[in-house]
């Protein structure tokens, strides 16, 4: 019980640092990367929150930006950018073509990144205001917290697994 | 001023040659497919025509828009109920390949048409005469299936290899989707 308490509390203290350290690895591919210019410069500064820090390598990185739209080709290159990040990681869908593939209902584009990865936080807008971009880092610092993050949930089950097999 | 090249195109290349049509300073000449070799060597050559600016290749799918091509003469005829260059040009014909050069020394400007036909969507390839058809030849491959012979490098240029079909053809279905990737909805 003791030791329960304690690495629920050594959990939520990682998390807490998780939460104001954020690696972001945009992956940009459309007319969204502008308005991440614009929150990532000084005007909007994701700074403020600790994430303003972009690794252009998915590998030093924790917080996979999806920017712009997913057509099928890259669908494959956008899984293994996820594969290749070090848990545990969380993905924002930047825009309503991250999303959902916007107004693009046709044969190239992907309806959404989540058919390939699962997503933390969807950010409407096309694009999106760069206060939404805040909301959402502010939405996802909390899930960092709560542990509810898809590959917190998906480390804790596997550590279950791991101690009852 | 292009007139005059679709009056030496009337007069060197008569049969070849289905229609001629100019508008709105757009001159327009559908040919058959089988002189579309010898009219480019020409465009490109003749010190007159100089065409040496490809501007681009791409292709026209008319599917129940055939009707709109004249009936069955192979004479420049031009359209008798419809405007001039509506259609494919031939009454037989589903597909049309455009090609759009343009001269820098003369600043002449011509487009040419090549009416295909369905079940034959074949064309020879200009893209040793311009360079620059290479890749758009490749794109109109690849969006609407269109095989030039004698292209050096005719693949797939957006479009992946596992892809199945011509996606800006007609009927290919508006919303159809070839996923290369999906993942499994478990992580929930």
């Amino acid at each position: 019980m003791g030791l329960e308490i304690a690495t629920t509390r050594l959990e939520d203290a990682a998390n807490w640092g998780r939460k104001f350290s954020l690696f972001t690895y945009p992956f940009v591919t459309a007319c969204c990367g502008m308005e991440f210019m614009s929150v990532a410069a000084p005007k909007y500064d994701i700074a403020r929150f600790g994430a303003e820090f972009p690794r252009f390598s998915p590998r030093q990185s924790d917080l996979l930006m999806i920017v712009g739209t997913i057509t099928e080709r890259q669908g494959p290159i956008l899984k293994r950018v996820y594969d290749q990040m070090a848990e545990p990681k969380w993905v924002i869908a930047f825009g309503v073509c991250a999303s959902t593939g916007g107004f693009y209902q046709n044969y190239s584009a992907m309806p959404g990144a989540d058919q390939v990865i699962p997503v933390d936080v969807y950010i409407p807008g096309c694009p999106p205001r760069p206060e939404q971009v805040l909301d959402a880092i502010v939405l996802l610092m909390k899930r960092v917290q709560e542990g509810r993050g898809h590959s917190q949930v998906r480390q804790k089950r596997e550590r279950q697994l791991r101690a009852g097999g | 001023m292009a007139q005059a090249v679709l009056d030496a195109l009337k007069a060197r290349f008569g049969p070849g040659i289905l229609d001629l049509s100019s508008r709105h300073g757009e001159h327009v000449a559908v040919l058959k497919r089988d002189a579309l070799r010898e009219v480019a060597v020409f465009l490109r050559d003749d010190p007159a025509m100089a065409f040496n600016l490809p501007c681009y290749c791409t292709c026209i799918d008319y599917l129940g828009l055939e009707a709109l091509a004249p009936s069955g003469s192979a004479e420049p005829t031009g359209y008798a109920s419809r405007t001039p260059g509506d259609g494919p040009g031939a009454p037989d014909a589903r597909f049309a390949l455009v090609y759009e050069l343009r001269s820098l020394v003369h600043g002449h400007r011509i487009r040419l048409k090549v009416p295909l036909r369905e079940d034959d969507v074949v064309a020879p390839s200009l893209a040793d005469l311009w360079p620059a058809f290479n890749w758009l030849e490749r794109e109109t491959y690849d969006m609407y299936g269109v095989s030039f012979t004698g292209h050096p490098d005719l693949r797939r240029i957006y479009m992946y290899d596992e892809f199945v079909g011509h996606p800006l053809r007609k009927d290919y279905p508006k919303e159809r989707r070839q996923p290369l990737v999906r993942r499994e909805w478990t992580d929930e």
